[in-house]
């Protein structure tokens, strides 16, 4: 066993999240579904109430003290999430989540860019946020939609997007970060320096990223990488678009209307300056202010230290799942090439029934096609369970899980 | 004793009846349940105005294969007319066990896609 300050199992921090505080028929909450939303800490509850109540007005258009105190809690913000993730601000555009951070991409971008007889380049472990839009901007312009193969460990072969990118008609690569199936941490500096040298546009989906470990999008080099405020400890309706500042300035606006604008006239309009050209409407002011919040939490824990947790919990899971007969994993084998979750079957099972049989030991995980159904087709099956964690799980939660699954199989008889 | 799990769902489960493919059949029609991915699918075959024959297939977790398995023996020898009329209650009290509102549509994909062959109606099944 490796001695316990490098494999730091728990950051004991469950006492910062108020929800774990519930009980469920005098039950404590084992809660394995961060991959699809995370728990949120009392700050970051505080922080959107403290908004609401003392510091809320429209923001960008008042003179008034109420509106400047507005502004600058958007724009303080705003600076954290991009230092957070080591951007700069005016090119970090807030959006309402992932799905919509791509679809501003295919829409402002890919009309424009992308013609006949090109391709964009996706992988066949894409969300379907990564997916459907890019099929939709094919079909419109007559492009092909090719897909990067996942092989049987759940990994990418850079050799194939190689050959991909010779072919020469690629305008745009869009991959997801990490998997949030298989768990897969794909190689994304690799990838985005072989798609920039064959004069292509990319794009990463970090939504599993970002909360679990420590990301610099400048130093990854994609032209466009989104994630979502709601994964990463705060709340939902808040999410992140960083790109490249040329790329974006040459761009024409995704939705239009208010406070994206310069000017209006009768007829035309001119656009605002970056990020506001991409933010019309009234933007999610206190939904922002709380991930401002939530990313300072994961900072003050240390982006390091909560990877390291990770890694070490998603390891004693690994390990223990082997205990449950007919228990099969998706994805790497190993742990440090993976995020911090696991998608399995268990044989004579369906994996929504799992999640039920789970449910009951009071333990909270997610089943079926988790938006890749792509990907459940490549892998032979219809859904998966799937277990994933956050800075606030500790080995407990792993070993109510297998209680549960052990429990779960003697009610179906096996 | 499981409320959800009961025996005669788990057999029915692991030992669906009047399930494979029926040739030739007069009606087929083939449904997914977006929640989960599942695929349920059914030949029908018609003699009088009455089913006289019908198979499932496709795949699904215990509630939905259990009430499909269950459901085909009431159907088979059921009027169309009948068929057409059948709610969402009647698959419920059917199946006998208390269904939460997430594995509602579980429950209810069966007679969704036997409807939809029948009528051409792809609703869901209120």
């Amino acid at each position: 066993m490796p001695p316990v300050a490098s494999s730091p199992i728990s950051l004991d921090v469950k006492a910062d999240f108020p929800i774990f505080a519930r009980r469920f028929d005098e039950r404590l909450l084992v809660y394995l579904d961060s991959g699809s939303t995370s728990q949120k800490p009392q700050v970051v509850i505080d922080a959107v109430a403290e908004h609401l109540q003392s510091h809320n007005a429209n923001v960008h258009r008042g003179v008034y003290a109420l509106a400047q105190e507005a502004d600058a809690a958007y724009d303080q913000a705003r600076a954290r999430v991009a230092a957070f993730t080591g951007a700069q601000p005016e090119t970090t555009i807030f959006t309402k989540n992932v799905t919509e951070a791509i679809n501003l991409v295919a829409y402002a971008w890919g009309r424009a860019n992308v013609g006949p007889g090109e391709a964009v380049l996706i992988t066949q472990a894409e969300h379907h946020a990564n997916i459907v839009p890019w099929q939709v901007l094919c079909r419109e312009r007559g492009a092909t939609l090719r897909y990067l193969e996942v092989d049987e460990r759940g990994e990418l072969s850079l050799d194939q997007l190689d050959a991909e990118l010779a072919r020469g008609d690629v305008r745009l690569v869009a991959f997801t970060h990490v998997s949030n199936v298989l768990g897969t941490i794909n190689p994304v500096a690799e990838m985005t320096a072989r798609v920039r040298s064959a004069g292509a546009v990319s794009l990463i989906d970090g939504a599993q990223a970002v909360p679990h470990m420590s990301v610099d999008v400048e130093a990854i080099g994609a032209d466009f990488y989104a994630w979502t405020g709601h994964k990463a400890l705060g709340p939902t309706g808040i999410g992140v678009l960083h790109g490249g500042r040329e790329i974006l300035e040459r761009m024409e606006p995704f939705l239009t209307g208010g406070d994206m604008i310069a000017s209006v006239d009768f007829q035309s309009a001119t656009w605002n300056e970056l990020p506001s050209k991409f933010e019309a409407g009234t933007p999610m002011v206190a939904e922002a202010v709380g991930l401002g919040v939530a990313v300072d939490y994961l900072s003050d824990l240390g982006m390091d230290r909560v990877r390291a947790h990770e890694q070490a919990l998603t390891a004693y899971m690994l390990d223990r799942l082997t205990e449950v007969p007919g228990l099969r994993v998706a994805g790497p084998p190993e742990a440090e090439r993976r995020g911090g979750l696991a998608s399995f079957t268990v044989e004579g099972i369906h994996p929504h029934d799992v999640a039920e049989l789970a449910g009951r030991g009071g333990v909270c995980i997610r089943a079926g096609h988790h938006c890749a159904q792509p990907l459940m087709r490549c892998l032979g099956v219809s859904a998966t369970a799937r277990a994933s964690v956050g800075v606030y799980n500790e080995p407990s939660d792993i070993d109510a899980l297998i209680d549960a699954l052990l429990a779960g199989r003697k009610v179906f008889g096996l | 004793m499981d409320d959800l799990y009961r025996d005669y769902i788990l057999e029915h489960y692991k030992r669906p009846h009047n399930f494979g493919e029926l040739d030739p059949h007069d009606f087929a029609a083939l449904e997914h349940n977006p929640l989960c991915g599942d695929e349920l699918g059914v030949h029908i075959r018609v003699a009088g105005g009455r089913i006289e024959d019908l198979k499932f297939h496709g795949h699904g977790c215990a509630i939905s294969q259990a009430s499909a398995s269950i459901a085909s023996e009431e159907l088979i020898g059921m009027e169309l007319d009948e068929v057409s009329e059948l709610d969402a209650d009647w698959m419920i009290e059917l199946l006998g066990i208390p269904v939460s509102a997430t594995r509602r549509k579980c429950a209810l994909l069966n007679l969704k896609v036997v409807r939809g062959a029948i009528t051409g109606d792809h609703a869901w099944p209120a």
